[in-house]
């Protein structure tokens, strides 16, 4: 009863239901719009930072990350091969030996962290053979160089010319090198592309005479969004020498810059939400003051004044509901449509702007079910505290005074 | 010997103010089972204050009211919505029907608050308003009533939860004549065939008429109290 005299009540007045609803709907097509680029942004900021380069999770021996020393290097053993091999969410790993050195020229010198690595193994993982914009992708044979770009760039130099590497090696043991470069690559990230000398992992090994270990063991799988759940999985099944640490760990800029961001878009919802909750509490108010009469003589012939007001409360969660509903339902073919095909960003230097911060230079949404809930959850919290007035209000009704209102 | 079913003892009721003024001063009243009583009066003489303290409405200032027996001024806001739920009916002087639900629904709506099953209230509801001549009507929406027709749906409303009394406010007030007369019979037959107690507040010469027994309020007080 108390079910369907709210939804009659709702199409009493049809131009202020539709209104209302409208209101709902075009609030939450504006929110899950927004809401679907900031994630597919993000999205494309963690893929292009996080699969291109650090990888989901990394292990390391434990200490490696805070120390960064070539020292906390370790041996990768079969048994932490079987373990990260065993989990189902894996799909790959790549061994790393990470280490910074000084490079030079004949004229210039720079720092900039080798990394030794499996050429193989990282074109499947990382596609970093997509990367390379000059010269060739090592092979693993190969006792030369690729480099960043903006190291390059720095150098002056490029493929065929020579690179000085010097550093320390593993245990206080000279390391240094003259390698020819094979490859220039192009890192979405200006930061690696300053300052990345890739390495096969062989050489890096000799280079910092590390004597077989490692000292990062990058692993791969499908959804970033479960990287932090396979780190807590491994690290539950690896001894104390080892740390586990999933991406948000690796590359907390990345996700301090994000955190950043979100809050930005929280606030814009937070300000279209809240002109929106004004205009359905008046709404409501309107409605109050229309029907009081009416509900004065429910009460007068015996309706409860809780169940009153639950009718009142079901009204407004109703048209939040459907206002919701519509506005999702209106927002996910404009959200998947930029989903399957990016618009690519417009203006050179808009888009160089992107790629320097690691990004593909793309518009593309998001499409998780939590962008479309979200709202969906939000528009019902509303609708839940809007409808507390009334709800209060109702409990307090006097039949005697409401009727002679 | 017949059962009282109302007993107002002593009540006043005073509104408060820069000037109190007493709507009803010191009313004893006793009303029988299957009486059909008009109290009538001028405008502001206390009809209405005395009705409304009389179904659970307002509250006196002083004195008190029986139901049945049962004290009314002793009960919480809660409790009386409950009382008026099962032992009062109302019909009021401009209908207040619920505009959302046809004439079945609102007849059906006091046993749906009672919680009454399906059956029992489909074959009430049925039988309510094929009384008041309205059994063609069950589906029509009170906007497509007619005035009368929408006060024959509130006397429906009103004795469907099988009250032990039913209290109508100016219940003619807006009806035409004929309205008016067509009204009057269905009540005047419920109170001669089913027993059912009406008390009215009414100036209408033609309900003041029809009446059994007829009480005059003068200033919130009984002039005079004359039974047919």
């Amino acid at each position: 009863m108390i079910l369907k005299l709210a939804w009659r009540n709702l199409w009493r007045n049809k131009r202020r239901t539709a209104i209302t609803l409208a209101s709902v709907f075009f609030a939450v097509i504006l929110a899950t719009l927004m809401m679907s680029i900031k994630y597919g942004v993000y999205k494309n900021m963690t893929e292009s930072m996080v699969a291109s380069y650090t990888g989901f999770v990394q292990i390391h021996a434990n200490g490696y990350w805070e120390s960064k020393s070539i020292d906390d290097a370790f041996v990768l053993s079969d048994s932490l091969k079987d373990i990260i091999n065993s989990n189902p969410k894996v799909t790959g790993m790549v061994e790393r030996i990470e280490g910074f050195v000084l490079s030079a020229t004949d004229s210039t010198t720079k720092g900039a962290m080798v990394v030794g690595t499996d050429p193989k193994a990282e074109m499947l993982m990382t596609q970093m053979n997509e990367r390379v914009i000059e010269g060739e992708y090592l092979d693993g044979a190969d006792n030369a160089v690729m480099l960043g770009q903006g190291l390059a760039d720095y150098h002056h130099i490029s493929v065929g010319d020579t690179l000085v590497l010097l550093g320390q090696g593993y245990h206080g043991t000279n390391a240094a090198g003259k390698y020819p470069i094979k490859g220039i690559v192009k890192f979405g990230s200006p930061e690696l592309s300053k300052q990345l000398v890739i390495l096969p992992i062989e050489q890096a090994k000799i280079f910092f005479g590390t004597e077989g270990s490692i000292t990062n063991l990058v692993v791969l799988m499908d959804d970033a969004s479960d990287a932090t759940s396979l780190a807590k999985s491994i690290g539950a099944e690896v001894d104390e020498r080892y740390e586990v640490m999933a991406w948000p760990e690796l590359v907390p800029d990345l996700v301090n810059m994000i955190e950043a961001d979100k809050v930005e878009g929280y606030v814009f919802m937070f300000i279209l939400y809240m002109v929106i909750s004004f205009g359905m509490f008046g709404t409501v108010l309107m409605m109050l003051a229309e029907r009081k009469h009416e509900f004065g003589v429910m009460v007068a012939i015996g309706m409860k004044r809780s169940k009153l007001a639950a009718v009142v409360f079901f009204e407004t969660i109703i048209i939040s509901v459907i206002g919701a509903f519509l506005g999702i339902l209106g927002a996910f073919p404009v959200c998947a449509s930029l989903y399957y095909n990016p618009i690519p960003f417009g203006g050179e230097e808009a888009g160089q702007m992107m790629e320097d911060y690691g990004m593909e230079p793309v518009i593309q949404t998001s499409i998780e079910p939590h962008v479309f809930l979200d709202q969906a959850m939000i528009v019902a919290l509303v609708a839940m505290i809007i409808a507390i007035y009334p709800f209060l209000s109702i409990l307090k009704i006097n039949a005697n005074k409401a009727m002679r209102s | 010997m017949k059962n009282l079913v109302i007993e107002t003892i002593a009540i006043s009721k005073i509104y408060e103010g820069v000037v109190p003024v007493k709507a009803v001063d010191a009313v004893d009243l006793q009303i029988e089972d299957n009486e059909f009583t008009a109290i009538v009066g001028p405008s502001g003489s206390g009809k209405t204050t005395l009705l409304n303290m009389i179904g659970g409405l307002d509250r006196p200032t002083s004195g008190s009211v029986k139901v049945n027996g049962r004290d009314l001024t002793g009960l919480s806001e809660n409790q009386l919505i409950d009382f008026r739920l099962n032992h009062i009916g109302f019909v009021f002087q401009s209908y207040n029907l619920i505009p959302v639900l046809n004439a079945k629904e609102n007849t059906e709506f006091i046993m749906l608050l009672q919680n009454i099953e399906k059956k029992v209230r489909d074959e009430r509801v049925e039988k309510l308003l094929n009384e008041v001549g309205l059994g063609d009507k069950m589906k029509s929406k009170p906007s497509q009533l007619s005035g009368g027709q929408q006060q024959r749906v509130a006397v429906a409303r009103a004795l469907a939860s099988k009250p032990d009394f039913v209290l109508a406010d100016e219940p003619t007030a807006n009806l035409d004549s004929h309205s008016t007369s067509n009204l009057l019979d269905i009540m005047a037959r419920l109170n001669e065939e089913e027993g059912t107690t009406f008390v009215f507040s009414t100036h209408d010469q033609r309900v003041i008429d029809r009446a059994k027994r007829v009480i005059t309020l003068v200033d919130g007080k009984i002039e005079s109290d004359i039974r047919k």
